[in-house]
């Protein structure tokens, strides 16, 4: 199990590791509030300054399956794995105007979650539970190929084991990250991201400098990896005309799912202050950058000659021949500290959903403060254990596919809610149409005869199922508004979403 | 205006046609690579920009 360990690797992983766990716990007392409150465990109670707002995240959208899966489809078939290079820098100009406006409108009438927004604004619980299904659905798989970002690394540092033993270290990582989640809420992941963007940043920097130089730089790299796609179709520096349409869409649809995701708004809302956030648009693209300069490892990886049947294996191997071997530990443990982050602010975005959308209002409306506060840590446990599960019985494929259909959905309530921060002209019986209709074509399109496709083809040009779901569903809303008129009183008035004070 | 500085560098990005060579080179990164890695900070001081000029409720 452990006779092809790299010792050296391994204690650098193992020592960070335990560091982020005692911060894990220690940050209970960190910006101390009452942690029987929903806002406080599960917002940090919206104190976070633009500095923690800026690592949290950064730590929380650049995840470690995304540092693993960019290069690994750059490796694959090359510039069209830069899609996500677009794809981050669409979503920031986003970010600059709407979300301050959500975070003004959620501290004026107490909104935890985007679902309780969609009921402050059109009064509708279908709406409600359609945006908060949608949410939890596209959360769990995302929580479970954090994991398989850790999984790859461990196996990397030469950890082997048969059936149920391989999963071993994966395991005790995540009972850790839940009990430390379970006691800490918000303030845990907040904490921890300062540690893992600190080491993701000093691992890229050193890897876009010592890598190339070791392989006779930049051009040099170039060069091989483009005779590595020489000759095959859909591959290579540049796209194919078949793939600019999908290179396009995947790039808007990924920026209009992404802050629809529950952890991302979890981020956004934890926030001091509609100031935090514009700064924080104007500052989190340095990650975006980060991100594009490790697309850039999988081209390195065929000028290292680095040959793996699975792509997403290339870079830890990459890391592994490169460098030292305590370098290539400390390198791994930034990946999977970086799994960590997110995957513990996922976990509490999906319960903090749960506890607010889903149990108070069809299960108990009763429900006090204090009992909020437990089902939520309760439900950041169950998350955690489902999305542990999906890892360990099912194919990792599942969760890559599930993964992708969770986009497609998480679009389907950017009508609903974006729409809602400037209008109160669609009806909430007229959206939750569209969703019905954008989250089955969506799906539909996404079922391949032997695998789900991410992309169709419409009109002879290539297009991103969750596009061109969401065009439909926003047809049907609208045209639905005109019919559905039911003029809905709502408490919220335009000056609730304009800048007004800040809790910092 | 402010709106226009904030779509600026989002039609960039999506304009494939603009960037979809490997000339010119810069220090032997094809045209694709670098054009789309400047356009990151390009695009965060246009949204300083918008935030100059838009005030508070910007």
């Amino acid at each position: 199990m452990i006779d092809h360990l790299n010792w050296t690797a391994t204690v650098v992983f193992v020592f960070f590791f335990a560091i982020v766990t005692v911060i894990g716990f220690v940050a209970a007392r960190w910006k101390s509030g009452n942690l029987d409150e929903l806002h406080e465990w599960g917002l940090g109670g919206r104190r976070f300054g633009a500095w923690i707002t800026w690592f949290l995240l950064g730590g929380d959208l650049y995840t470690a399956y995304t540092v693993i899966a960019v290069p690994a489809v750059v490796y694959a078939i090359g510039s069209y794995g830069f899609f996500a290079v677009p794809y981050t820098i669409l979503i920031y100009p986003f970010v600059f105007l709407t979300m301050p406006r959500l975070w003004n409108v959620a501290r004026e009438k107490g909104y935890i979650t985007g679902a309780d927004f969609i009921f402050g604004r059109y009064r509708n619980k279908g709406l409600e539970l359609a945006v908060a299904f949608t949410g939890i659905l596209a959360t769990m798989p995302y929580i479970a190929l954090q994991l398989v970002g850790m999984e790859k690394v461990i196996q990397a540092l030469g950890f082997q084991g048969q059936g149920m033993m391989s999963h071993l270290p994966l395991t005790i990582a995540f009972v850790i990250l839940a009990l430390y989640t379970y006691r800490s809420g918000l303030r845990a992941p907040a904490m921890i991201a300062f540690v893992k963007d600190i080491m993701i940043y000093i691992f890229v920097i050193a890897a876009v400098v010592i890598i190339p130089a070791k392989l006779g730089g930049y051009g040099a790299v170039f060069d091989v990896a483009a005779k590595a796609y020489a000759g095959k179709a859909n591959q290579g520096l540049t796209l194919s005309p078949a793939q600019i349409g999908p290179f396009i869409t995947l790039a808007i649809g990924s920026a209009m799912a992404l802050f629809m995701y529950p952890h991302s708004l979890t981020g956004v809302l934890s926030a001091s202050g509609p100031k935090a956030i514009r700064r924080n648009a104007m500052t989190l693209p340095a990650y975006s950058l980060l991100l594009g300069l490790i697309a850039l490892m999988g081209l390195m990886a065929h000028a290292a000659g680095i040959e793996v049947a699975n792509p997403q294996d290339a870079i830890p191997q990459l890391l592994l021949k490169m460098f030292p071997d305590w370098f290539a530990g400390f390198c791994f443990a930034a990946i999977a500290i970086g799994a960590l982050v997110p995957a513990a602010v996922m976990s509490i975005g999906a319960a903090n959903t749960f506890t607010r959308n889903v149990w108070r209002p069809f299960v108990n409306p009763a429900i006090s403060p204090l009992q909020e506060s437990q089902l939520a840590k309760l439900m950041s446990l169950i998350v955690k254990v489902g999305a542990l599960a999906v890892i360990i019985l099912m194919p990792t494929k599942f969760a890559l596919d599930l993964q992708l259909l969770g986009g497609v959905w998480m679009i389907q309530i950017f009508p609903a809610v974006i729409f809602g921060l400037y209008t109160r002209w669609y009806s909430g019986e007229a959206l939750l149409a569209g969703w019905v209709v954008g989250f089955g074509l969506g799906s539909y399109l996404a079922w391949g005869a032997t695998a789900w496709v991410p992309t169709s083809t419409i009109l002879g040009y290539g297009a991103y199922n969750g596009v061109i779901a969401v065009i439909a569903n926003i047809v049907v809303a609208t045209a639905l508004s005109f019919v559905f008129r039911t003029k809905v009183e709502g408490d919220i008035a335009n000056a609730d979403f304009l800048d007004a004070r800040s809790t910092a | 205006m402010k709106y226009v500085l904030l779509i600026i560098p989002c039609v960039l990005s999506v304009w494939v046609p603009l960037y979809n060579s490997i000339e010119p080179t810069l220090a032997g990164i094809p045209f694709f690579f670098w054009f789309l890695l400047v356009l990151i900070p390009v695009s965060s001081i246009f949204m300083w920009a918008a935030s100059r000029i838009g005030g508070d409720d910007a």
